[in-house]
């Protein structure tokens, strides 16, 4: 029987968006406050769903352990308490919370092995949030108010 | 079609154990959660039900129904529980959040007849949740 397992985590970063493509004027015209040069920082918050058929030996879909211990060391340690911009990921990519949703993913689809990675959602504040399934299933759904 | 999700909260207590592995490998693979004493959450469910509203009522199903459901099937059953001695399907069922959620869908089913169960979700901590659609 196939379950799907989701698991939240925090982390708090900085960033600034700005895009080398535009001009100043437009920068601060598309990305208004966000566009401010030393940058500002949220608690992200992030939900990692894997999906899977529950072992019957377990019970499980996936050895939670192993999960926090991927996320901890390629997510939470690598995004955790930086500032975006200075990234190698967010060189040539601005650091929306869309973007950072979909790096995230592909962190997560290119090195956990334990099971499948269904979806990431990330949420920038309380009102904001962004969901990522990968390429396949371009769903991204984002409520920015 | 319009979905609805009725959230119940229950608090109950479990341990894992698999008498097929040995000592040492129940300690590997559960870790904490192999305590023989057990330990306990406070679980949120929030289970959905999905169909078209009535033009009558205005509703996908009726709210006491589905209510009452929950409390005879769920709540009654497992709240101030040892899910592990007190729950049938998990004396030969490990009482993980998937098989809470996949017995919890098991138990509900059939009951409901107003509105097809759609997901069940069941929160072991606000941190940790599993979603089951009834999916083989």
């Amino acid at each position: 029987m196939k379950a799907h397992l989701t698991r939240r985590y925090r982390f708090s970063a900085s960033h600034r968006l700005h895009s080398a493509e535009m001009s100043e004027e437009e920068n601060r015209r598309v990305y208004g406050k966000c566009n401010n040069p030393y940058g500002h920082g949220h608690n992200y918050a992030l939900e990692v769903t894997v999906a899977g058929p529950v072992d019957a030996r377990t019970g499980m879909v996936c050895d939670l352990a192993q999960l926090d211990e991927f996320v901890g060391r390629e997510v939470l340690e690598r995004f955790g308490h930086e500032n975006l911009n200075y990234l190698e990921a967010f060189e040539r990519v601005v650091p929306t919370t869309e973007n950072l949703c979909a790096e995230i993913y592909r962190v997560l689809e290119r090195g956990f092995r334990a099971a499948a990675i269904e979806k990431v959602r990330l949420e920038e504040t309380m009102m904001n949030s962004f969901e990522y399934c990968g390429p396949q299933e371009e769903q991204g759904v984002a409520s920015r108010e | 079609m319009v979905y609805l999700t009725r959230r119940a909260e229950f608090s109950a207590s479990h341990y894992y154990h698999n008498p097929e592995f040995t000592p040492e490998e129940n300690q590997r693979i559960f870790g904490k959660c192999n305590n023989p004493h057990g330990h306990g959450h406070n679980y949120t469910l929030e289970v959905t039900v999905r169909g078209e509203v009535d033009a009558r009522s205005g509703f996908v199903m009726d709210l006491a129904e589905l209510k009452a459901v929950l409390n005879r099937e769920v709540v009654d059953a497992m709240d101030h529980r040892f899910l592990n001695e007190e729950v049938p399907e998990f004396r030969h069922r490990i009482p993980t959040t998937e098989n809470l959620a996949i017995t919890i869908w098991q138990r509900l089913e059939p009951k409901l007849k107003a509105a097809a169960l759609h997901r069940v979700r069941v929160y072991e901590t606000p941190d940790l949740f599993v979603d089951y659609y009834g999916e083989p």
